[in-house]
């Protein structure tokens, strides 16, 4: 199904309004090159076997019973090759998903988790806006990740951060540095990293990200934020006397 | 309300194993079968091992000992009693390991929540920590849920894809490493439940008059399901026996609640940057219908998502008077508590945010007491006599 004409697809139960979404529309080739980018993804044929309707996958669903999110749309959309809506729903719709895969109850196989991962992926690897909005306020994450080798840090927890977490927040904020100390283990002596990753490590990490096309992810997302850590990233490497 | 395995076996969804079912397939068979073809090295399970039942009856092997610790970022960084019970209880039961620094996140979390990485990276960072292991002639014990979870479809995925082998042995060779999967992806709460009868079996605090509900975690036993430790004695079977078979051990009454397959409401993103979701699902379709329906005293689960999510998002909704305020925290901390850990020096429970302290009380454990003891190792870290608590500090 094809349907390129805005007025047509207001009128559609399918779909949502796109100037309420608010991004821009695209010409249908670009749509169609984003979902042969998605199936074109090696895991996808893994992750696809066709749809009964049967919406164990929106009965098992946590996004489903908060936002207008369904894992069967996504399904079903994705085994129609309805480029239309497909691109619709990486706009709006993947970002609302919990990853928790629960929709992998399906009598038939599906994987429609991992299907968002795919379409969540192309829509960064090609700078959609709605992958930019998702992103926003996380890229300290992001950072923290690719340059440190852990994800969060004792230190995120911060009661200006996290004002919902409770008065404990703040009790670990305060006493961080000896509450730190007082950890056994030695290898959590730490506040800015999760533990102590050693230097050879982190730098194996740097060229894993390099390698793989993963840091230039980043600059489709976040310009400023692929700038550091590029920089971040080639300085300790040139440190080393490791060549990229 | 007791668990209901009668009406679970009753029901027309109920599964039964049998050798005919498509999901029993055992993927050791390719996985030396790739080895033979020199695609990878497998790293064996070290003996001692205790075999246990996945969901459709292969067996799979849990080592006791020799293990590398692969951390949890979420654990270490926000949750420490939760890593630090692990190894507690390990060096109780008197079994070695490491717990290496030249270990890196498997770097999930941000997968899962940002997309900002792709199947190549994500091999390529399991491989890097698995090579590592193998390397330490230690043998890979994860700690988060997600990281187990990852790594199995990680597995699935190099297992069905030569081309992504050949791109992540690319890799590899840049960074001078081999090409190593485990035997078997173990995870610390399927030791903890091969354990679970020494664990029991050193128990110094009675824990029968304690109720707990277990939350499963999601990537543990949705991903890559058939993988997942599976008991007819626990559930009949219907459910993973992971948690449930550590605390029915201990003397503690498992409760049953409407909603135990649903997410705790982690959503990896969600957490960070949209808690408005994460608090809501985790409040009203979670603590709220263990509460009405269960009432435990404790909740009890192993992920690092679900202990930070289901813990931290009280505080808001009690603000509302809603029917929440219960303790969470990991089997691990459980199992440390019952063979007689210090809830602050090893569980670490004041990073934790529901009230723990009714439940201390009930375990018998004077906490007033135990954290003026704790506040005496702080003095003396703050006046220098010491730099860090060590292992022999804690006990």
């Amino acid at each position: 199904m094809t349907i390129t004409d805005n007025a047509s697809q207001e009128r559609s139960a399918f779909y949502k309004n796109t100037r309420v979404a608010g991004y821009d529309d695209v010409p249908f080739e670009e749509k169609q090159r984003l979902f042969n980018l998605v199936k074109g993804d090696l895991r996808f044929p893994d992750y696809l076997y066709g749809c009964y309707e049967c919406g164990i996958c929106v009965a098992a669903c946590p996004s489903a019973r908060f936002y207008d999110f369904s894992p069967r749309r996504i399904a079903q959309a994705a085994a129609r090759e309805d480029v239309e809506l497909v691109y619709q729903q990486m706009q709006e719709d993947v970002w609302e998903c919990s990853q928790c895969f629960s929709c992998v109850r399906c009598p038939r196989g599906n994987n429609p988790g991992g299907i968002i991962t795919v379409l969540r992926e192309v829509s960064v690897n090609n700078g959609l806006a709605s992958a930019r909005e998702a992103l926003e306020g996380y890229s300290r994450i992001i950072y923290k990740i690719m340059s440190t080798g852990t994800q969060v840090s004792p230190d995120m927890l911060q009661p200006d951060a996290f004002p919902d977490w409770g008065p404990e927040v703040k009790d670990v904020s305060d006493n961080l540095d000896i509450w730190r100390r007082a950890l056994p283990p030695e290898t959590l002596h730490t506040t800015s990293t999760g533990w102590d990753v050693d230097e050879k490590t982190l730098l194996e990490l740097y060229l894993i990200w390099f390698h793989t096309g993963a840091l230039d992810m980043i600059s489709e997302v976040d310009e400023g934020l692929h700038m550091i850590l590029q920089e971040v990233m080639e300085e300790r490497l040139e440190d080393a006397g490791v060549e990229v | 309300m007791p668990i209901p395995v009668e009406a679970l076996m009753k029901k027309k969804e109920h599964f039964e194993r049998g050798p005919d079912d498509r999901r029993s397939e055992d993927f050791h068979h390719e996985l030396f079968e790739l080895e033979e073809q020199g695609e990878w090295i497998v790293q064996r399970a070290p003996d001692p091992i205790v075999p246990v039942e996945t969901k459709y009856g292969n067996i799979k092997k849990i080592p006791k000992a020799h293990l590398w610790h692969h951390k949890s970022c979420g654990q270490c960084g926000h949750i420490p009693g939760y890593s630090t019970s692990i190894f507690w209880c390990m060096r109780k039961l008197g079994y070695d390991y490491t717990d290496p620094r030249d270990q890196t996140s498997c770097t999930a979390w941000n997968y899962y929540a940002s997309a900002t990485s792709n199947a190549a990276a994500q091999a390529a960072v399991a491989i890097r920590n698995f090579s590592t292991a193998y390397e330490s002639g230690y043998f890979p014990l994860i700690h988060c849920g997600t990281s187990y979870g990852h790594y199995k479809e990680v597995r699935e995925e190099l297992m069905r894809h030569p081309e992504l082998r050949a791109q992540v042995r690319e890799i590899m060779g840049k960074l001078g490493k081999q090409m190593v999967m485990p035997e078997e992806i173990v995870h610390y709460s399927e030791w903890f439940y091969a354990l679970r009868h020494e664990i029991a079996a050193n128990q110094v605090r009675d824990f029968s008059g304690i109720a707990a509900t277990v939350h499963p975690a999601c990537h543990y036993y949705k991903l890559v399901e058939g993988d997942a430790i599976y008991d007819a004695d626990v559930y009949g079977g219907q459910r993973t026996a992971i948690v449930t078979g550590v605390a029915e051990a201990l003397g503690t009454e498992v409760r049953n609640y409407s909603t135990w397959f649903d997410c705790c409401g982690f959503g990896f993103r969600h957490i960070l940057v949209q808690r408005d979701f994460t608090r809501s699902f985790a409040t009203l379709r979670k603590i709220e219908r263990m509460k009405e329906e269960a009432d435990p005293d404790v909740v009890l689960t192993h992920d690092t998502g679900c202990v930070t999510t289901l813990d931290k998002s009280q505080f808001a909704a009690m603000a509302h008077d809603r029917n929440v305020g219960v303790p969470v925290m990991s089997e691990a901390q459980f199992a440390a508590l019952a063979m007689g850990a210090h809830p602050y020096k090893v569980c670490q429970l004041h990073w934790h945010s529901a009230d723990y302290r009714p439940l201390l009380e009930k375990m018998g454990i004077d906490w007033e007491a135990a954290w003026a003891e704790f506040q005496q190792d702080l003095k003396r870290l703050e006046a220098g006599e010491k730099q860090y608590l060590t292992w022999e500090d804690v006990g």
